[in-house]
């Protein structure tokens, strides 16, 4: 199917540009860790408290990295005008929506990968339930990365995108940082049962901000 | 249209199969927003524009898989190398890897196929340009300013470039200040002034079909 | 005509008032006087949907070809920008009355905390037709933007809700409400929404008033830029 083999396209090209640049690995993995400390410091390392939050303030650094990966993600369409060089390849609007979120959400899964297990470390937290864990961070990152992407381009090439961006996406995705932050709590404290309606729900934001990028990206990446 | 200024306001422009039409005029007459009209990057406002058969209105993805734009930026990106980039060119267009690799040879870059667009040179950017829009095949070619930055060598590629699309049944539409060097390619110039085409000389009436035709309105 | 539908708002705020103020009774269980709250939250908070579902019908008009026009781009961002004061205005509301009844400033429950979360989305919805760009860009960026926030909201209610639910289930027709409507509540109340519903109407009309000048001021700036920018290159190249 061309539609898919378009998206991998420009996905591989993304990814690609990424392990060269290295921006996703060297700056904002760092940046999710730093977040990691500070909230740390912010509770004054009361281990009790870390634990219980660990989950709620793991999402919270995923949250703010979103932002970065999305930025990162549609600055390198602005530089030398590469955006138009996509819209001139003539590929489906959807095709390079879905190509360039499935780039951001490999990212973001490194990202979780590594900032996971950093909070395991420092808010002495021991894994239980990883199907759900993994389960709801998939559905979770899937949704993070679509809700992003449509709003990187929703303000790409605007004056001051750069804090536009956060203020759009950041409240969209309450539904996210809730179902997560709850299916994690859940599957840590060994009732995995009581993760899975969040974790359907996670699934059903992520079906459906999906379906929004595909329909929406080819007109927002137009000029009127 | 550029910012909020319409940029051509009463242009009126056809162009046959075959043709080297230069655009001649003042900086900021509208000649880029031309050519980016014609490759189906901007909507008109007011009036038509039709491109190869092809109304730009209602179907600006098949004007552009026909055309190539060598426009002032190379549409690339740094941190990939010059093979790679074209090769991104080739295939989001469904050409082959080997027509990348051809297109580079062409324009003589392929030396530098495995540095960081990045790295590259004013230069050798323009020279990458040509190289995407050779490896597009394109029916209707359009270059805006592309004497700028390019050295003797790459000015003589860029002369056989244009002069070979002819032949193989393409079309050129240049924009360019260097007017000495571009009248030398071109068999047709046409000046735009203030968004208005002003005192073409006049094409001489064939059985050509019309590949562009542009009338804008304010 | 707009001096008249002024006048009537006015008065149907007045009459509310006297009856909210004076008329209905204050009730022991709810902080006295504090209950008087219920005539202005409940319908600030009617006002912040009934503005929100006017941008994205209107949002939607836009991107529908047929009758996609600035008017509806320019009545979305004037009903968004009443709806967004009207939003902020129910959260201080709530809170002060949460104060008195429920003890404390601020609960974590659905409504409040989803009505917290739709101000923000709007302020970013504001924020993004700040950013100075075409007319049509502007109309389909913001109408993406507004359809889209309109879609989160019920899935953010949703998610608020099962988190966490503490607040009073619906308004009036909840058998287990802690305040018990009488006549004159209930006439209060009823004329509280009305009168909000027509201040509502009137100060979008104010500001779809306001961003029609605009828009034509600019249209007719163009214009001359036009007209100057062709006379001064028609002198300059006249010779050639």
């Amino acid at each position: 199917m061309s539609f898919l083999r378009d998206a991998l396209l420009v996905a591989g090209k993304d990814l690609r540009i990424e392990r060269r640049s290295r921006v996703a690995l060297q700056q904002i993995v760092p940046f999710g860790g730093v977040v990691v400390l500070l909230f740390a410091f912010a509770l004054d390392s009361d281990r009790t408290l870390l634990h219980q939050a660990a989950p709620g303030l793991f999402w919270a650094a995923v949250l703010l990295a979103v932002v970065l990966a999305v930025g990162r993600s549609f600055a390198i369409e602005e530089a030398n005008r590469a955006r138009d060089g996509l819209r001139l390849s003539g590929l489906d609007g959807g095709s390079i929506f879905l190509g360039k979120a499935a780039a951001v959400a490999v990212e973001l899964f490194l990202l979780e990968v590594i900032v996971g297990a950093a909070v395991v470390v420092l808010y002495d937290v021991s894994v239980r339930g990883v199907v759900v864990l993994l389960c709801a961070a998939v559905a979770a990152t899937v949704g993070l990365a679509a809700t992003g992407t449509v709003y990187g381009v929703l303000a790409g090439g605007l004056r001051a995108r750069e804090t536009l961006v956060p203020l759009l996406v950041l409240p969209a995705v309450t539904p996210v940082m809730l179902g997560a932050t709850r299916s994690f709590q859940a599957a840590l404290d060994g009732v995995p049962g009581d993760a899975w309606p969040w974790v359907q729900l996670l699934a059903a934001f992520a079906v459906l901000a999906v379906a929004a990028g595909t329909v929406a990206f080819g007109p927002l990446l137009e000029e009127a | 249209m550029l910012g909020r200024f319409p940029a051509l306001a009463g242009a009126n422009l056809e162009v046959e199969t075959g043709e080297v039409v230069l655009l001649s005029g003042p900086n900021g007459a509208g000649k880029t927003t031309l050519l980016r009209l014609c490759a189906g990057l901007l909507a008109l406002r007011a009036g038509e524009a039709e491109v190869l058969g092809v109304n730009l209105a209602v179907e600006p993805r098949r004007v552009r898989r026909a055309v190539a734009l060598v426009g002032h930026e190379t549409f690339c990106y740094d941190d990939l190398t010059v093979a790679e980039n074209i090769r991104f060119v080739a295939r989001s267009t469904g050409r082959r890897a080997a027509d990348a690799d051809d297109a580079l040879e062409r324009v003589g870059l392929q030396r530098v196929a495995h540095t960081a667009h990045g790295r590259l040179s004013q230069g050798q950017r323009r020279r990458l340009s040509l190289a995407n829009a050779l490896v597009r095949k394109p029916r209707l070619l359009l270059l805006d300013e592309p004497h700028a930055g390019l050295d003797e060598h790459g000015r003589a590629v860029l002369a056989d470039i244009v002069r070979s699309t002819p032949a193989e049944g393409g079309t050129v539409i240049l924009a360019s200040h260097e007017l000495d060097l571009a009248r030398r390619l071109a068999t047709r110039e046409v000046r735009i002034v203030a968004g208005q085409v002003h005192a073409a000389t006049a094409a001489a009436p064939t059985a050509a079909p019309v590949v562009a035709e542009v009338e804008a309105r304010a | 005509m707009k001096r008249l539908f002024l006048a009537v708002t006015v008065v149907a705020l007045a009459v509310t008032a006297v009856f909210a103020l004076w008329i209905t009774p204050p009730r022991a269980d709810q902080g006295f006087d504090a209950v008087r709250l219920l005539y202005l939250h409940a319908p600030t908070a009617w006002i912040a949907y009934l503005a929100f579902g006017v941008t994205a019908l209107a949002s939607l008009l836009w991107l529908l070809p047929r009758t996609r026009g600035t008017t509806w781009d320019l009545l979305a961002g004037a009903s968004a920008e009443v709806g967004v004061v009207f939003t902020g205005l129910t959260l201080v509301l709530g809170s002060l009355w949460g104060r008195p009844t429920w003890g404390t400033w601020w609960e974590w429950d659905a409504r409040l905390t989803t009505t917290a979360i739709l101000f923000f989305l709007y302020l970013g919805y504001l924020a993004l037709r700040r950013t100075g760009t075409t007319a049509d860009e502007r109309g389909k960026r913001s109408a993406i933007a507004a359809l889209i926030a309109f879609a989160d909201v019920p899935v953010s209610y949703l998610s608020v809700t099962w988190w966490q639910t503490l607040h009073q289930q619906g308004t009036v027709f909840n058998e287990r409400l802690s305040v018990k409507i009488d006549g004159s509540m209930a006439f209060t109340l009823v004329a509280a929404v009305v009168s909000f519903t027509l201040l509502y109407g009137y100060l979008v009309l104010e500001r779809f008033e306001l961003a029609q000048l605009e828009e034509g001021r600019e249209a007719r700036e163009l214009e001359r830029a036009i007209a100057d920018r062709v006379q001064a290159e028609h002198v300059e190249v006249a010779p050639v």
